[in-house]
């Protein structure tokens, strides 16, 4: 009776309180497994996570930051940058500050120039109006024998100090956040009364070159479809010994190195090079009518082309290989001829390869850099080209994070609008 | 030989920053003929005297590398070749570290270093090595009656044939100027106008469709070697030690030249400031200044230095008449104007850009 007392006592508490045999609830112990395998897990992720963050995420912010603050000026002249963000250029009747703004300045001219940052403050104060520097240096130089009054002073050493619209620029860079360098990468710029206005038309060059990036990256991606396309198809039905040694033709090129396919193709393509050097051996051109194919758009086009092609190759092959061989012999007994078979059957089967392979290609091509810089002479840059000048020959890295932004913004919008189109689903990598 | 310059410009395109080593001391220059010019005046001495070992690095001017290097706090270069306007800017933006002139010899004939190097070589944290210049040049086996004049590289009709320019605005805007007839006196003068610049530009306009754009200052003496250029802008060393090493028939021409300086300077935070220092002390003094200029066709920025050229290393050329402030040469000829140029370079290189991609 008492045993089953107990028994029934424990048949009692087995429903709430299933434990272990180290006495531990089930739940908990489960949990605490379950934690220790996400804990795996996670570790095992670890190093690609904090990769990407180091490699990824966290240069992207350092850009996008960049691009919209800008300290240098502020942070060598910080006093009379506080004093000019404070300052009404408009309640002033010579539209120039007074005398307690020049007086800092001069203080703090003379300290800059001491620890050697006042070059920076005179590099930022160019990029909004240029021709500003010397002034900047040559004031910095005599800053610590200025006495009162030190507007008159100013004036008196080069009358330039008395222009307004320097002053209007000044009170724009004093402030580390600006719009300056986004207005600057799509041609505009601000005038006087801080209105934007177009960038003067013999200096407008960016939005032209993103446009030019979108339209040959365009071209691009179309050529190498259309020379993709028939490769990947013969790959996918060729018997495997001849497909193997097709598809080594297509790697090979896939793995040389970069610069010497470019370099080659200058090789091949310059006006003494070798397929000009064909052309005037059979006659079809003159000595003197060499054709010019590379230092052009001609040669970015060219060489690009070359470069992506494998791009679009392996993913529409990757396609065509799974897309059985009777669904075509099914639409021909069925009384389609071999057009209508390969437009209404085959080719819709092909379609996530192909916006695996354009999406791969168009978003390489936009952000290309080395080739066009060796080959593209002056009408075949991309907008990477003038980043990379402003990263390293005029070194306004923030207009250079500006233009990177855009170009980012830009991929991310082709990249959704792709999605809504075609949806990501639907894309085939192999 | 032209692939490996291809390749060579390539790689330098691809890869800018370098990585030293645990090496003594990293010696960045401008390549070629000309680094190898201070390899043999500077470098082999130095380290036979010190025993301890250099590193040369090649780069195509400018400060990025320096910016990029003192910013992220990891300087491998320790002394670095660079232009005036350069090292100008450098020097006001904290870059680079300051150079006491006072540290630097007295010239071999006993004047005090300040007054032995030429007027304006010596900055607060530069010190010149030598005077080059932008002239430009032309094959003679290929054009009988050759240009004589800045005019006639700019005459696509006298002379037909492409032209080399260093895809740059500084100096082709001054020697456009030259060749639309303005003094060289004039130069800088008409270039702080709004409507001087429109004029240089206009000419550069007038043979834009001709024009082969170079970078490196090995490439213009190759472009002419092809035959891809009639004639193109060049650093003047480069075309002379093509004719002088290579024997290759070109000339030089004078008229309408742009010459500027090359300074020594050590990036801010160096490992190695002390052999930095050394070594723009060894490296500026008379004789080693003398020894480059019989490598390359480059002025000592010493006086003391002048009396001491001599012949070229291994050929019996004067070296005299082949640098760029021998009297002969400066007829038509405009020093670059390193404060103009920092002031407006923004801007000009804006304009040139858009007018390149236009």
């Amino acid at each position: 009776m008492a045993d089953n007392a107990l028994s029934s006592q424990r048949l009692h508490d087995v429903p709430d309180q299933l434990t272990t045999d180290d006495g531990i609830p089930l739940k908990r112990k489960l949990a605490i497994s379950m934690r220790r395998a996400r804990w795996r897990a996670f570790l095992m992720t670890a190093p690609l996570v904090v990769f990407m963050l180091i490699s990824f995420v966290l240069p992207i912010g350092q850009m996008l930051t960049r691009s919209v603050h800008n300290d240098s000026f502020s942070k060598a002249l910080p006093n009379f940058s506080q004093a000019l963000r404070d300052w009404d250029q408009k309640a002033s009747s010579d539209g120039l500050p007074d005398e307690a703004l020049f007086k800092l300045l001069a203080e703090d001219m003379a300290v800059a120039r001491e620890e050697r940052t006042i070059g920076r403050a005179a590099t930022r104060i160019n990029y909004d109006h240029s021709g500003t520097r010397s002034l900047f240096m040559g004031a910095a130089r005599k800053a610590k024998k200025f006495e009162e009054p030190y507007k008159e002073t100013f004036l008196e050493l080069k009358p330039k100090w008395a222009d307004v619209e320097m002053w209007a620029a000044m009170k724009r860079v004093a402030s580390d956040t600006t719009t300056g360098f986004y207005l600057a990468a799509v041609d505009r710029t601000y005038d006087a009364e801080n209105n934007v206005v177009a960038q003067d038309e013999v200096r407008q060059i960016y939005v032209k070159l993103f446009w030019r990036t979108l339209y040959l990256s365009g071209i691009i991606t179309v050529l190498c479809f259309f020379l993709a396309y028939p490769v990947a198809y013969l790959l996918s039905v060729l018997p495997l010994a001849k497909s193997n040694l097709l598809m080594i033709l297509v790697l090979l090129p896939f793995w040389t190195s970069l610069l010497v396919r470019t370099t080659a193709w200058i090789a091949l393509l310059q006006t003494q090079g070798i397929v000009n050097d064909v052309m005037v051996w059979l006659g079809i051109i003159g000595e003197d009518g060499r054709v010019q194919m590379i230092y052009n758009q001609m040669g970015t086009i060219i060489a690009m082309t070359h470069i992506l092609l494998p791009f679009m190759v392996l993913p529409l092959y990757s396609v065509m290989k799974t897309i059985p061989p009777s669904y075509m012999r099914a639409a021909r007994s069925l009384g389609a001829d071999q057009f209508t078979a390969f437009v209404k059957v085959y080719f819709p089967q092909t379609i996530p390869g192909i916006a695996a392979g354009t999406l791969l290609v168009f978003i390489l091509a936009i952000g290309y850099y080395i080739t066009p810089a060796l080959v593209g002479g002056q009408d075949g840059q991309l907008i990477s080209n003038i980043i990379a000048f402003h990263m390293q020959k005029s070194l306004n890295w923030s207009l250079a994070a500006a233009l990177g932004s855009i170009l980012l913004a830009g991929v991310l919008i082709l990249y959704w609008l792709y999605n809504k189109l075609i949806g990501i689903d639907n894309l085939k990598f192999g | 030989m032209k692939m490996k310059l291809l390749l060579s410009a390539a790689a330098a395109l691809a890869i800018t920053a370098g990585s030293a080593s645990a090496k003594d001391l990293t010696v960045v220059s401008w390549g070629g003929a000309y680094t190898k010019s201070q390899v043999e005046a500077y470098h082999k001495p130095w380290q036979a005297k010190t025993g301890k070992t250099i590193t040369s690095e090649d780069y195509n001017g400018g400060i990025a590398e320096i910016k990029a290097q003192v910013e992220a706090g990891n300087v491998t270069w320790d002394v670095v070749d660079v232009e005036l306007s350069d090292a100008v800017r450098a020097c006001d933006e904290g870059l680079i570290e300051p150079i006491d002139p006072s540290i630097l010899p007295a010239g071999a004939d006993g004047s005090a270093a300040a007054d032995d190097f030429l007027p304006g070589t010596l900055h607060d944290c530069a010190v010149a090595n030598i005077v080059w210049s932008t002239i430009f040049a032309y094959d003679s086996s290929k054009i009988a009656n050759g240009p004589k004049t800045i005019a006639d590289f700019f005459d696509t009709a006298k002379f037909p044939g492409k032209r080399g320019l260093r895809k740059n605005p500084k100096a082709n805007l001054e020697m456009a100027l030259m060749a639309d007839g303005v003094p060289a006196a004039d130069v800088y003068k008409v270039l702080g106008t709004a409507e001087g610049v429109d004029r240089a530009f206009a000419k550069l306009d007038s043979i834009k469709g001709d024009v082969v754009w170079w970078e490196a200052g090995a490439q213009p003496p190759q472009l002419l070697a092809d035959g891809e250029v009639a004639m193109t802008t060049a650093y003047n060393g480069r075309i002379f030690n093509a004719v002088a090493g290579e024997g290759k028939p070109f000339e030089i021409v004078w008229d309408g030249q742009v010459w500027d300086l090359d300074l020594w300077v050590i990036p801010k935070g160096s490992k190695n400031k002390e052999a930095a220092l050394d070594f723009v002390k060894f490296s500026t003094a008379t004789e080693q200044l003398a020894a480059q200029a019989s490598w390359i066709s480059y002025g000592p920025a010493r006086k003391s230095s002048g009396a001491l050229v001599g012949k070229f290393h291994n050929k019996d050329i004067d070296m005299g008449p082949q640098m760029p402030t021998n009297a002969a040469n400066l007829k038509n000829a405009t020093q670059n104007n390193f404060e103009f140029w920092a002031d407006n370079q923004d801007e000009l290189n804006e304009r040139f850009n858009a007018w390149l991609a236009g």
